[in-house]
């Protein structure tokens, strides 16, 4: 299938439907896989880090988990750019869908770069590049997600959320430096997890495998979330009708 | 000058009535009408170019809308509001011209008063001095009955009349009939609310 | 085209002035709140009063920008400039422009008076002065982006806040990075440049967001 041809069938929301369903299956297995090395990896058997011991190893959960969440939020930047560009209504159930996750990893990030944060710096909260960046982050989601809920026209908050995701992804560079610019005038230069040129394979081979593995979960759960939200938007068409009728579900 | 083919405007996704397909020629007075809530002011806002979801295909030649809100600066005087009005637009009017236009609407002597000091009836005859003023041919109107006094009501058949008369196109939702001499109706019939 | 409608906009904007002056004068309420509420030494002064300003200056600014669009929105004008401008554009750039000038250069116009309240030294003045006029028009445009998908909600002044200030961050660094080292007698411009480049930035989406989230709004009367 060329990309033209694609293009096309992923205006149909049924299409996608249909599709997605074994890609969902594999990310989902491809994602515990890669989760389940990485941990016992990078929890167990790195070596310690010659500064901070054994506590660093928050890290091979930590740097993934902001990494894929940026991305999140960038994707439904691209998604926002569809869906002006092209209308295709397929992009803003991606939006909805990457909404939630997007939320979930951020806060996990946050989380776990606090727990980091406690045996290093000796609190639980400490304002430096990286946590400012993943709150930044975090409330650019929530920003959107407000929005949604202020918004009851389907259309117009597809199209508001796109647009404001939209400039959001292209204000990240620039918040994303400033806060590392303010992060080396304010801060004194301390082991920061984004030094990994330096690190040697063994320690950076897991954090790799855990990358991998949140991105497989990415998409396994937000193509879910897609799957959920097409079959309630969908509700009323015959298609997803005949999905329920061997089961008899009383449907809404 | 208007064509509609199969338009059918929606919100939230629904459609709002029966698809519609009309041509509307030079020197047509329509008339919306419909229910309330049959979607007669998202009909004309769709035209107008303001509301974007709907099926079906529509064309509009050079316009001027009138919505329900009365679109005038408060905080301007009626000549300002009609000098920024023409400048929207590229154009420049003339002092002297301007002041004749209000003065055929009856609103020459409240010409240098701010707009908020103005009643709404006498706002809605700045208004009808911008339409004339512009030089669209196709004017959509939103109940332009609204507020008016009957000496303005009077001056609105006038006007209407006399631009349809120069091969001008009108489009009126309202509840009130147009007392402007041939008419074309245009029905809006909702479409059945799914449960 | 773009001359008569920015005279228009300056001349509301001179009669509409409770505008310009309301957000005013909860800045200097703001700046004194500061003051009061945590004394500032001399060694503070240098660490903190560029930050300080900053803040209130992007507080000043959350608080003008929730009107921008609101007068035009409920009376109709905003409808006729959509739909029957031949370019709407040049009238929604004209209406942050002007925006800009009732509050961001007004600011650095009152920027010698903020220093004296913050107690800053006389000698950050000029470079406090350059940052805000370098600095704010990043602010008017982009925050314009959100009072425009925020003009059609009764209570949007709290949702503005939550969809722009993460925004302004980069300004309030940058910002309050050029005054502290002005305070100290540091002399580095690299700061004023970030100011520039981001209300370049600014300048280039700003405009176009704001047009497509008005078009938005409309739908939504």
């Amino acid at each position: 299938m060329s990309l033209k041809e694609l293009w096309h069938k992923l205006g149909s929301p049924r299409w996608f439907y249909q599709m997605s369903s074994p890609w969902v299956t594999a990310f989902g297995f491809a994602a515990a896989l890669l989760l389940v090395i990485g941990v016992i990896w990078g929890l167990v058997y790195a070596p310690q880090d010659y500064q901070q011991g054994n506590s660093f190893r928050i890290m091979y959960v930590h740097v993934p988990a902001a990494m894929v969440a940026q991305s999140v939020y960038i994707g439904m930047g691209v998604a926002g750019f569809v869906l002006f560009v092209w209308r295709m209504k397929l992009a803003d159930v991606a939006i909805a869908a990457c909404l939630p996750f997007g939320v979930m990893l951020t806060t996990l990030a946050l989380f776990t770069g606090g727990v980091w944060g406690r045996p290093t710096w000796g609190t639980w909260w400490e304002w430096d590049g990286r946590t400012v960046s993943t709150l930044v982050l975090l409330f650019l989601f929530i920003g959107i997600y407000a929005l949604r809920e202020a918004i009851v026209d389907v259309e117009l908050r597809g199209r508001a959320s796109a647009l404001l995701a939209m400039v959001g992804t292209i204000n990240i560079p620039v918040i994303k430096y400033s806060v590392e610019w303010w992060n080396t005038l304010h801060q004194p230069a301390s082991f920061t997890i984004s030094e990994k040129p330096t690190m040697p394979p063994e320690m950076w081979l897991p954090l790799l495998v855990m990358v991998l593995g949140i991105y497989c979960y990415a998409a396994h759960n937000i193509m879910s979330r897609m799957r959920i939200e097409i079959l309630q938007r969908e509700s009323r068409t015959q298609w997803v009708r005949n999905l329920f009728v061997v089961d008899k579900v009383s449907g809404t | 000058m208007v064509g509609l083919e199969e338009l059918v405007c929606k919100r939230d996704e629904r459609p709002l009535f029966a698809p519609l397909t009309m041509t509307v020629n030079g020197g047509d007075c329509v008339e919306v009408l419909g229910p309330n809530g049959a979607g007669k002011t998202t009909l004309l806002r769709t035209i107008a170019g303001l509301h974007k979801q709907y099926d079906g295909v529509y064309d509009c030649a050079n316009f001027i809308f009138q919505g329900h809100r009365i679109g005038l600066d408060e905080l301007m005087t009626p000549l300002e509001n009609l000098a920024w009005f023409g400048s929207l637009q590229g154009a420049k009017f003339n002092d002297q011209v301007m002041q004749d236009m209000l003065l055929k609407v009856g609103m020459a002597k409240l010409a240098l008063t701010p707009c908020q000091r103005l009643s709404q009836g006498q706002q809605r005859r700045v208004a009808m001095a911008k339409w004339l003023l512009s030089s669209a041919k196709v004017w959509l109107l939103d109940e332009p009955y609204t507020s008016l006094d009957r000496a303005g009501q009077d001056l609105l058949n006038e006007v209407l009349a006399e631009h349809c008369g120069k091969g001008g196109v009108v489009m009126a939702a309202t509840h009130v009939p147009l007392r402007v001499g041939k008419l074309r109706t245009l029905n809006v019939i909702p479409s059945e609310a799914d449960s | 085209m773009f001359a008569p409608l920015f005279a228009r906009e300056l001349r509301v904007l001179l009669r509409n002035r409770g505008a310009v002056f309301n957000p005013m004068a909860f800045m200097f309420l703001a700046v004194m709140l500061f003051a009061v509420g945590s004394p500032l030494t001399d060694n503070s002064r240098a660490q903190f009063g560029g930050a300080i300003l900053w803040i209130i200056v992007l507080l000043t600014n959350m608080l003008s920008l929730d009107s921008l669009f609101r007068r035009d929105y409920d009376n109709g004008v905003l409808e006729q400039v959509i739909s029957t401008a031949a370019v709407p554009f040049v009238a929604v750039l004209s209406r942050m422009l002007v925006q800009w000038i009732g509050t961001g250069l007004l600011m650095t116009l009152l920027a010698p008076l903020l220093c004296l309240f913050l107690g800053l030294p006389n000698q950050a003045i000029p470079i406090t002065m350059l940052a805000l006029l370098l600095g704010t028009p990043a602010l008017s445009l982009l925050g314009a982006v959100g009072a425009a998908i925020t003009v059609g909600f009764s209570r949007g002044g709290i949702l503005l806040g939550l969809l722009v200030l993460p925004m302004f961050l980069p300004v309030l660094i940058f910002g309050a990075s050029a005054i502290s080292q002005a305070v100290a007698g540091e002399g580095s411009s690299a700061p004023l440049y970030w100011l520039a480049f981001i209300s370049m930035l600014a300048l280039t989406i700003g405009p176009f967001a704001t047009t497509a989230g008005l078009r938005i709004s409309l739908q939504m009367q």
